[in-house]
Order: structure tokens, then sequence, then C-alpha cells
């Protein structure tokens, strides 16, 4: 059984504004659940709670495996990674930027450099295992946040609007390796989108945030075909003025 | 004008034949030089690492005095460190002035807010998205330290080599506290202020152009290093 999480009523707020009002909801099982909703809504803030890299106010964050609570330590932290809008690139060779995961983990110099060459041949980045990391384009260099993600072979994989900066081309390619890794690995991937059309492609269960609180939330087709929520009907619809 | 070109020509003669008083001279300054450089190297990178990741007390007053000290005039610290360690001073009794090791300590002195202050900046100047990633790529508390380390390494080393470039061509305090001692404490910077005052110049040329050279050398790498810092270096 793999890698579950729980959001249980977090509330957060920023200089005295409320941004997230008691949200819940359980990541429980392998399958990609989007974050869709309208600047402001929380959803970024909602993802990086989920993904550990803020504190709530309130409520808390719980992973499971096999049923049982784990503890946040760097166990747990070693299991899930993430891929941000902006890919913190280590001023070294793009090898050694996939590598970096493995290393830190004490993995063994055949073992790193076949999993590198395994995860770079993915992305389609082999050519460039040994090109400087900072000379690659923005569409190279979010295959590589996806290669230096993957390799460690995360249970629940964070991507935050991981086509954000990219034209078409590279969103093409970026979504094929999203299906790509949903294929390949037992793995939870939880997104963060304002495109509907890769929400609709991509996700299996969206969850619609507005005014910082999860006003819906769906299996995707049922979502896209029938919003319980006005407010994610007129999203959807392109209605919604904010 | 012809006793300069003399002064040349008798200062390259006595670098191509290999002077043996020439030689002592560049030994020991490269060795108070260096030893200076190597302890000052591992006081101001602890100090910086220090003051970049803890937040220790009256961390904004020493980053302030560091930043001061940089620019410490050399006769004060001969001056600070002859009171220290001459006969009346609270360390008079380790007989440690007029010796390499008051010049190493007075040197280190020198050198050590540069390799601070330099390696500061250059670590906090490293994007905090690189320790958001390590973090997010598994790296423990500890490994994070080193990533970023690493991502300031060539602001590092520039930091160390231009603490190098001081030490190497500090003149006054050295000779407050070495004496200039002839075979004993005297180094290149002070060899030439003192060959210079005699009208002795091929000694002083000799060792100006040697001094020159090793400043060049010292630019060309830091400049090299620099380059490496960037992608299309």
């Amino acid at each position: 059984m793999s890698l579950s999480l729980t959001a249980s009523h977090i509330t957060r707020s920023y200089n005295g504004k409320l941004i997230l009002h008691d949200c819940s909801f359980p990541f429980d099982g392998s399958g990609t659940y989007i974050l869709m909703g309208p600047n402001g809504s929380g959803k970024s803030t909602f993802f990086r709670i989920c993904a550990l890299l803020e504190e709530p106010d309130s409520g808390e964050i719980k992973f499971f495996s096999e049923g049982a609570a784990l503890k946040n330590d760097i166990y747990l932290r070693r299991r899930i990674t993430l891929v941000l809008p902006k890919i913190g690139i280590f001023n070294t060779t793009v090898f050694q930027n996939v590598a970096y995961g493995l290393k830190v983990r004490g993995t063994k110099k055949n073992e790193t450099e076949e999993k590198v060459h395994d995860a770079l041949e993915f992305v389609g980045l082999n050519h460039k295992k040994n090109s400087h990391a900072l000379s690659l384009s923005s569409g190279e260099t979010q295959r590589l946040g996806i290669a230096r993600a993957i390799v460690t072979d995360p249970e629940i994989l964070f991507l935050d609007e991981p086509t954000a900066s990219l034209d078409p081309y590279n969103t093409t390619i970026i979504e094929e390796l999203i299906a790509k890794i949903k294929g390949r690995n037992k793995i939870t991937i939880v997104m963060v989108t304002h495109n509907l059309y890769q929400a609709q492609r991509l996700a299996d269960y969206v969850l619609f945030m507005h005014d910082g609180r999860i006003a819906d939330h769906g299996a995707v087709k049922e979502f896209f075909a029938r919003p319980k929520d006005d407010r994610a009907y007129r999203f959807i619809t392109g209605q919604m003025v904010y | 004008m012809g006793s300069i070109i003399e002064g040349f020509r008798k200062a390259f003669f006595l670098i191509l034949n290999l002077d043996q008083e020439l030689l002592k001279i560049i030994f020991l300054s490269l060795k108070v030089s260096g030893l200076a450089l190597v302890i000052s190297t591992a006081i101001g990178l602890s100090l910086s690492t220090l003051l970049s990741f803890k937040k220790i007390p009256l961390r904004g007053m020493i980053i302030s005095l560091m930043n001061t000290f940089m620019g410490l005039p050399p006769v004060v610290v001969g001056l600070f460190v002859y009171l220290i360690l001459s006969r009346s001073g609270p360390l008079g009794f380790m007989g440690l002035l007029y010796t390499p090791s008051a010049m190493v300590t007075a040197q280190t002195i020198l050198a050590f807010p540069i390799v601070a202050s330099l390696c500061h900046s250059a670590i906090i100047s490293v994007d905090p998205i690189i320790k958001q990633s390590s973090m997010t790529l598994g790296a423990t508390p500890m490994q994070m330290t080193v990533t970023i380390m690493r991502e300031a390494r060539y602001g590092i080393m520039s930091g160390i080599i231009a603490a190098l470039g001081r030490v190497m061509a500090e003149v006054g305090a050295i000779l407050i506290v070495g004496g200039n001692i002839a075979g004993y404490t005297r180094v290149m910077t002070t060899t030439i202020a003192l060959e210079t005052d005699k009208g002795n110049f091929e000694l002083a040329l000799a060792l100006g152009i040697i001094l020159l050279t090793l400043s060049l050398i010292i630019n060309i790498i830091l400049y090299r290093i620099q380059r490496r810092g960037t992608v299309n270096g």
C-alpha cells in the first residue's frame, strides 16, 4: 500500500488576513489530484502546507503508510518530492543535479549512475547530462526538475504549476511526462494548475478552491460535467469575475 | 633613468641566478602569509558560516564590525599586536615579539575580517530557492548547509584570494611586530622598504618584480574562479 496523506482542518493566515479556512481533504489513493481555483483562492498555500513546506496555524497534515500514521521526519520527507514553479537548479552539471537526491540518501555510485541515466532518458535529457544545468532552456529546466524529482521514486509527487512559464510545445512535453509518470509508478500526484484543459487531461480528481475553502471537489469527469458549486461552475465556464 | 635601467638589469640578474638571500626572503614571505591565510580562512569561514546559518545574539553588530575591520589600517593592527606581545603586555611572557609568529598573528588579524565578510556575503547571496530545493530532495539540515556552501564556493574562494592579496602586500604591521631582522623576520615587503631606504635598488626591484608577479598570478586565479562561477565561463 502506498503513502497517503490527509489534511485536517487546515487554517492559515498571513499578516492578519485569513488565507485558508478549515480545509480538510483525504488524498487517499494513487492518482492525480489537481488543485484549481482563481488567483488568491489559497490553493498554493494549501499545496505548500500539504507538501510540508509550510506549517499551518492550526489543523494538521498526516501521512499514512499501511494505515499507520507517520512522524514528520527526514524519512517521511524522503518519500515525497516537489517540483516548484521556479526550479532551484544547482550550479553544476545536469547529471549532478539529478544525482543530488540519491547522494543525500547515500545511494551507491553505480546505482546512482544507473538511476540518473534512467531518469534523464525518461525526460529526454540524456544527451545533456554533462551540460551545465544553468545553460538549459526553460522547457529543459522543467524537465530536469521532473527528472530530479522522480529519480528517487517518490510515493507522492507534488507539482506546483509545472507548465506555468512554458510555451505550448513544452507544455505538451511536460504533460506527456506527467502522464507517463502516472503510468510508470503507483504514485500519488498532487498538482496545482490554472489551466482547465490541462486539469481535464491529467486529473483523476479535482479540488476547486475559492476564498480559502475547498468549495467543490469530485472525480474529473463528474466535476467538469456537473459541478456542485455555483462558483466552480462559473470558473470552469469562464464566467467568474474576480 | 640610467640608474633605474641598471637597477632592473641587476634585479633580473638576481632573479635568474636564484640568489640565495632572495629565495630565503621569498620563502619566509610565503610561509608567513600562507600560514596567516590558513588560520584566517579557518576562523573567517567558520564565523561566516555561523553568521549565515544561525541566529546568534548581536549578529548584526558582528557583521558590521567585520565589514569595518576589512579596512583596518595595518599600522594600527601592528601597534595593537605589539602592545599585546611586548614584554609588559598581557602576552609578553610568551616571547613572541619580533618572531615570525608575531607576523602571522598580525596578518591573521588583518585577513580574517576579509574572509569572514566576503564569505558571508557569498553565502547569503545564494538564492533561497536552493535551500528549499535541497530540502524537497531529501537533504538533512547539515546536507542543506553543505549544499549552500557549495553553491557559494566561487564567492568563498574569491574572499580567500582577496585576503591572500592583502597579506602578501602588507608591510606596516609586520614591520612593527617582526622588526625586519635579516634572515629571521625579513620578508619581501619589509625588505623592499629597507633596501629602498639604503639606496640598494636592485634587491628592492627584484623583490618588487616578484611581488607584482605573485599579485598578477593571484588576480588571474581570482578572475578564472569568478569566470567558472558563470555558465558560459
